[in-house]
């Protein structure tokens, strides 16, 4: 949990909690979110993806710009800037990419070892509450570091449930629990 | 709470989460079921929703109320946040703001539990379309 009580965007699960919203705006079935570590390089990148509605060319160079909002479908608003400055503040960068109709896929990148990086957080308890409220929604997690990845992909949990509801709670904690034993392992190799 | 590391280890807790999960839900159709929604765009997670919703999957299990809790966008009560909305079959839904731990124990508590209404509402002004 960051900080006091959680509050404010102190953490990068908590942006990727955030971006994870503006999919499910766009009407997005399937969310892919890619994290990777690289000590070697200083890299700390996070990219997520999504087969929502896109968003036009014209709109795209300004979704970055805090005073610019979509405002009827609430598509973009603090969200985007906030990350983009917290990726510049450690000397990292800020792209994304969108087609309308196709998809829209945003990355940011943050020098690892910067002072100003935020840090990772409760990214298992993130993924999870992604997946228990949207369970008809396909999330694809993968984390990556120099050691080897892990991925949870809802469509394998599903098929390992065979049927139980994604939205139990005694559900989620068994995959969070999950998610947090797979990412500590990867650290600690 | 049994620790589990790949999906091998939750297939074969499968029968048990299962007998868990019959006992609790009574109802198949989500529109009979208590509907918890809870904000999650930038204003909502910034004042806290995450903690919000994790607070409240956990309580309305420990306390044996059959929810669904789920995440909803900007309502446009950005000031008011984290807000949740909670829709009790048969009823209007009701959009309470400003909620921290203490907020959340009294909606299940008193609305949730017993149809009080709380201090705290948001007046909605509009008719959700579909």
């Amino acid at each position: 949990m960051a900080g006091k009580s959680g509050k404010s965007m102190k953490d990068i699960s908590l942006h990727i909690l955030d971006l994870a919203q503006n999919c499910l705006t766009a009407g997005a079935t399937i969310v892919t979110i890619l994290l990777e570590e690289c000590l070697q390089d200083n890299i700390f990148q996070v990219s997520i993806a999504d087969n929502g509605k896109g968003i036009a060319a014209d709109v795209l160079p300004r979704v970055a710009d805090p005073y610019f909002t979509t405002r009827k479908t609430r598509k973009v608003g603090m969200g985007l800037p906030l990350l983009k400055q917290n990726a510049e503040a450690t000397g990292g960068t800020f792209q994304i990419s969108s087609e309308v109709g196709v998809g829209t896929r945003i990355c940011a990148v943050f020098q690892h070892n910067h002072f100003d990086r935020p840090p990772l957080g409760d990214i298992a308890g993130v993924v999870v509450l992604l997946v228990g409220a949207n369970p008809e929604i396909r999330f694809v997690y993968t984390h990556r570091t120099q050691t080897g990845n892990y991925t949870f992909d809802t469509a394998e949990v599903q098929e390992a449930l065979d049927g139980l509801p994604l939205n139990d709670y005694n559900v989620m904690q068994l995959l969070k629990g999950m998610i947090k034993a797979n990412i500590n392992a990867l650290k600690s190799q | 709470m049994t620790k589990i590391t790949s999906l091998a280890d939750l297939k074969k807790l499968k029968a048990d989460l299962k007998s868990k999960i019959e006992l609790r839900e009574k109802s198949d159709s989500p529109e009979g079921r208590i509907q918890v929604k809870v904000a999650m765009a930038t204003c909502g997670i910034a004042a806290g929703a995450k903690v919000i919703m994790e607070y409240m999957l956990e309580e309305l299990d420990k306390r044996g109320v059959d929810a669904i809790v789920s995440q909803t966008g900007c309502l446009g009560y950005c000031f008011a946040e984290p807000t949740v909305e909670v829709v009790i079959p048969g009823n209007e839904p009701v959009v309470f703001g400003y909620v921290d731990s203490k907020k959340a124990n009294e909606i299940i508590e008193k609305y949730i539990k017993n149809g009080e209404l709380l201090d705290g509402i948001i007046p909605v002004n509009y008719q959700k379309i579909d």
